[in-house]
C-alpha cells in the first residue's frame, strides 16, 4: 500500500495528525531514496511525544519544486536507538549527533558520535556521555588523531587571538600540510532552543534577535514569519517590503565586512579600510531605519515597528547610489590585483560533490556552483513578487566565495533601489491571533550566510512545546574542515574568513 | 600601484571622526540613554508583560535598570502614557553596578581609575577581549572601534592577542557554563594590576538569556568588574566613551578631552 505523503511549503502550517508516521525501516529508506533523487536534508530533529515515545521528523527539500516532504518515525524511549543514516548520507551527521545529545538516543552505526554542544539532555534521561556533560569542554573529548612520524598536532582555542567567538580547532598536520581539522564548538551554547519553549512571546522575539548578532534580521524574520503562520496572520505588503530591505541591508553589511576581512588577512590594507567604512554605511542605514545598527526592534510579530517615510526613502536612495559607486571602485581595486588573485585562487577548494554531500547552504554552496537560495527556491514575503537573480561561481575556492559576496552585494543594492521606488502601502503592524493548537509550522529565510530554518510545534493548549532552529552555520562548519584538508596550515585563517561562520548560531 | 593611488584619491578624506572633540549626531530613532518621566503625580499603570526581563521596577518611584534593559523599542509600551523614552545620548558607562539603576535622567557616569593605576594605563591600555557566550553583536561593535571611523588606537588603546600581554579584559556574553573555565583561566593569566570591563546587557546581567539553564547571569560573581557598559549592543562610541572615562580622559559631564 502506498503511504500517504505530506508536502509542505515555506511559511505553511499543518495539523499535527497529518504528518505521516513510518516504520523505522521505511523512514530510512524513503530519506535515502529522496536524497538520491536530488532532495536535500533540510531538517532532522526529535520531539518527545509523551507516552514514552520520541518522534523524529525529517524535512526533505526538493529545491526546484519549492516544497519539502515531511516524514516522521516513532522510537520508544525504552528502545533508545535507531539506525544511523550518516554512513550512507553524510549530511545527516551533525543532525544525528544533535538528536543524540538532546534526547539521549543513539544513532547506531554513526561513525563519529560525539556531543555537539556539551549540555545535559532535554528529557531527564541519563546522558549518553555522562562523563562530559557535567564538565567543561573540551574536557575528555577524544579528538580524531593521526599517528606517524613527523605528524604533529596543533590546538587552537577556545579563546582566540582576535576579537572573535570561542571555539576549539584541532589540526593534525604533517609539516605544513593539514591532514585533518576537527572543529569542536559548544562554548557559546546558551540553550536558546529550550528557552524558547518556556518564555513569553515578548521575550522570545528578543531571544530570536540574539541567536547570532550579525543575523538579527534573518532570525527575527524567521521567528516572526513562523508565529504569523501559526496564527494565520497575513502581514501587509508594506511591512514585507521593509523587512526585505532590512534583510538585504544586513546581507550588504556582512558581505562587505567579509571582503574587508579578507583584504586584511592578505595584507592589502587600502581596500580593507575602505570596505570597513562602507560596511558602516549599511549599518548606519539600518540604524536610521530601526534605531539600532543591527536592526534590533525592527521585526515584530504582525509586521514591523518602523516605517520608511518619503524623506527617508529619498535619503536612502541617495546614499545607496553613492555606496554602489564606492563598492564598484573598491571591488575593482581588490579583484584586479594579481597579488590578490594569486592568494585567493585555488585556495580552500570545496568541490561541488563535497558541497552537495555535506549539504552546504548559502553563498558557500553557491560558490561551489550549487544553485540553491531560499529567496528563489522557497520564496517568502516580498521575494514572491520581486525576484532577485541568484549567482553561482564554478571555481569553489576562496576567490569564488569572495566573488559571491561582491555579486550578491551588487544584486542587493539593485534590489533595494527597486523596492524603494515603489514601496507598497499597508499597515505597519497588525494584531495577531492566538496560536493554533496541535499544529506544526515551518519558516525559512535566506540570511546572508544561507538558509535559516525555524520550526515550531504547538500542543492542545496552543503552547509551543518544541522550537527547532537551524542557522546556516550548522550546515557549513564541516565545509570549512574539508576546505583546509590538504592545504597549508597558514591558509587556514584565509579559508576561515572566506566562510565566516557563526559560532553562536551553531551553538544556540 | 597607480591603481591604488588613484583609488585613494577617489575615496577621498571622509574617514575618522573628530570624536571626542565633536560628537556626531545620532539618527532620530537611535535609542540611547533611557529617560524616565517620573514627575507625573498619578503613577503610571505598568504593563509588566512588555518588560519580560524585569528592567523596570516600581517602588515609590519608577526605576529602570540599564543593565537589564535591551534598549528595545517595545519596552516603551510598558506604560501608555509614555513615561519611558530613549534619548540620543550615547554616554552610558558606569563604574558601579548600582549606578546602572536610573531614576530620572541623570546617570552617574564612570569615574576614572585611581591616580596610581591611571598612571600605569593612562597612555597605553592593552586589552584582551573574551567572548563568553555573546551573540557576537557586542563583539562586532568592539571590533568596529578599531576601524578607520572610530580609530581606537589613536587613544593608545589596543586589543592584544594574549592575556599575558594585556592590562585587562573586555568581556561580552552572559558567560555560558561552557566558557566559565576558559574565562577564569584567561583572567588569571593577565598580570596585576588588571581591569575588567563588562560590555553589553549579557555580560552585565545575562541579557535576554538571564536565568537560563546553561548560562550565568553575567560576569559579576565570577570575576570582579571595574566598568559596566550597557546596551544591546552598545554603540562603538558608547564603549569608547566608557574607556576614555575610565582612563580619566573625559571630564565627567561634558565631552572635554584632557
Ligand atoms: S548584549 Fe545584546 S548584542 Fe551583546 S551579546 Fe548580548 S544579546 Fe548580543
Amino acid at each position: 500500500m502506498k503511504q500517504h505523503e505530506l508536502y509542505v511549503r515555506n511559511g505553511q502550517n499543518w495539523e499535527w495528525d497529518r504528518i505521516p508516521i513510518l516504520e523505522e525501516d521505511s523512514f530510512r529508506q524513503e530519506i535515502l531514496r529522496e536524497c538520491s533523487h536530488g532532495a536535500r536534508l533540510v531538517n532532522l530533529f526529535a520531539y518527545p511525544e509523551g507516552s514514552g515515545n520520541i518522534r523524529i521528523f525529517s524535512m526533505l527539500g526538493r529545491d526546484h519544486e519549492g516544497k519539502l516532504r515531511l516524514l516522521s518515525m516513532r522510537i520508544p524511549i525504552k528502545k533508545g536507538c535507531f539506525q544511523s543514516l550518516t554512513p550512507e548520507l553524510p549530511q545527516a551527521h551533525l543532525f544525528e549527533r544533535e538528536i543524540a545529545e538532546q534526547f539521549a538516543i543513539t544513532p547506531v552505526g554513526h561513525p563519529w558520535l560525539k556531543p555537539v554542544r556539551y549540555h545535559q539532555n532535554y528529557c531527564d534521561a541519563p546522558d549518553l556521555w555522562p562523563a562530559v556533560s557535567s564538565r567543561s569542554i573540551p574536557g575528555v573529548y577524544p579528538f580524531y588523531r593521526v599517528d606517524g612520524e613527523e605528524v604533529h598536532e596543533v590546538a587552537v582555542g577556545p579563546v582566540h587571538a582576535g576579537i572573535i567567538e570561542p571555539g576549539h580547532f584541532r589540526f593534525q598536520c604533517h609539516g605544513e600540510e593539514i591532514l585533518n581539522l576537527e572543529i569542536q564548538l559548544g562554548y557559546q551554547h546558551r540553550g536558546i532552543e529550550k528557552m524558547m519553549e518556556n518564555v513569553s512571546m515578548e521575550r522570545s522575539v528578543l531571544l530570536a534577535e540574539s541567536i547570532a548578532g550579525d543575523t538579527v534580521i534573518g532570525h527575527a524574520m524567521a521567528y516572526c514569519h513562523l508565529i504569523e503562520s501559526l496564527s494565520d496572520c497575513e502581514i501587509s505588503p508594506r511591512a514585507e517590503a521593509i523587512r526585505a530591505i532590512a534583510l538585504e541591508l544586513e546581507r550588504l553589511s556582512n558581505h562587505i565586512g567579509d571582503l574587508g576581512a579578507l583584504s586584511t588577512d592578505i595584507g592589502f590594507l587600502p581596500p580593507a579600510a575602505y570596505f570597513g567604512r562602507l560596511r558602516g554605511e549599511f549599518l548606519n542605514l539600518l540604524m536610521e531605519l530601526s534605531g539600532n545598527r543591527y536592526g534590533r526592534s525592527l521585526c515584530r510579530v504582525g509586521g514591523v515597528l518602523f516605517d520608511l517615510d518619503q524623506e527617508m526613502i529619498k535619503d536612502f536612495q541617495k546614499r545607496l547610489l553613492v555606496a554602489r559607486k564606492d563598492l564598484k571602485e573598491i571591488c575593482d581595486l581588490f579583484f584586479t590585483k594579481s597579488s590578490v588573485l594569486s592568494r585567493l585562487e585555488g585556495t580552500g577548494i570545496v568541490s561541488n560533490k563535497i558541497a552537495k554531500e555535506l549539504g552546504l547552504v548559502g553563498p558557500t554552496a553557491r560558490a561551489s556552483s550549487c544553485g540553491l537560495d531560499v529567496r528563489t527556491d522557497y520564496a517568502f514575503g516580498l521575494y514572491r513578487f520581486h525576484h532577485i537573480p541568484i549567482s553561482t561561481v564554478l571555481s569553489a575556492d576562496v576567490y569564488a566565495r569572495a566573488l559571491m559576496r561582491r555579486l550578491e552585494s551588487q544584486r542587493s543594492i539593485e534590489f533595494i533601489l527597486e523596492i524603494l521606488n515603489q514601496i507598497p502601502d499597508g499597515d505597519l503592524q497588525i494584531k495577531s491571533a492566538a496560536l493554533k493548537p496541535k499544529h506544526m509550522a515551518l519558516s525559512m529565510v535566506e540570511g546572508w550566510r544561507g538558509e535559516i530554518v525555524h520550526v515550531a510545534i504547538t500542543d492542545a493548549h496552543s503552547r509551543i512545546t518544541r522550537y527547532k532552529m537551524k542557522d546556516p552555520s550548522f550546515n557549513n562548519w564541516m565545509g570549512l574542515s574539508m576546505a583546509v584538508r590538504g592545504a597549508q596550515i597558514s591558509d587556514f585563517p584565509l579559508c576561515n574568513k572566506s566562510f565566516n561562520l557563526s559560532y553562536a548560531g551553531h551553538d544556540l | 600601484m597607480w591603481g591604488i593611488i588613484i583609488n585613494r584619491f577617489k575615496q577621498g578624506f571622509r574617514t575618522t571622526l573628530s570624536y571626542p572633540k565633536e560628537v556626531p549626531s545620532f539618527p532620530q530613532r537611535f535609542r540611547g540613554k533611557p529617560v524616565l518621566n517620573n514627575t507625573a503625580d498619578t503613577p503610571c499603570p505598568i504593563n509588566k508583560s512588555k518588560d519580560p526581563l524585569g528592567a523596570v521596577a516600581s517602588g515609590k518611584k519608577l526605576t529602570l535598570d540599564m543593565g537589564k534593559c535591551l534598549f528595545n523599542e517595545d519596552l516603551k509600551a510598558i506604560c501608555p502614557k509614555g513615561i519611558l523614552t530613549y534619548s540620543q545620548d550615547h554616554r552610558l558607562a558606569v563604574s558601579k553596578k548600582k549606578d546602572l539603576i536610573l531614576q530620572g535622567e541623570e546617570v552617574k557616569l564612570a569615574r576614572a581609575l585611581n591616580e596610581k593605576t591611571r598612571k600605569i594605563f593612562g597612555r597605553s591600555l592593552k586589552l584582551r577581549e573574551v567572548c563568553a557566550g555573546s551573540c557576537s553583536g557586542c563583539d562586532a561593535e568592539i571590533q568596529a572601534m578599531g576601524n578607520i571611523v572610530f580609530d581606537l588606537s589613536r587613544f593608545g588603546i589596543q586589543f592584544v592577542a594574549s592575556p599575558r600581554h594585556a592590562d585587562g579584559l573586555m568581556i561580552t556574553g552572559p558567560v555560558t557554563k561552557n566558557m566559565e573555565l576558559a574565562l577564569k583561566k584567561t583572567y588569571e593569566a593577565v598580570p596585576h594590576p588588571k581591569i575588567v570591563i563588562a560590555v553589553g546587557a549579557c555580560a552585565i546581567n545575562g541579557g535576554p538569556f538571564q536565568g537560563g539553564r546553561d548560562v550565568h547571569d553575567g560576569v559579576d560573581g565570577l570575576i570582579p568588574v571595574d566598568l559596566y557598559i550597557p546596551g544591546c549592543p552598545p554603540h562603538p562610541l558608547t564603549i569608547l566613551d566608557g574607556l576614555l572615562r575610565l582612563l580619566g580622559k573625559l571630564e565627567n559631564k561634558e565631552n572635554n578631552f584632557r
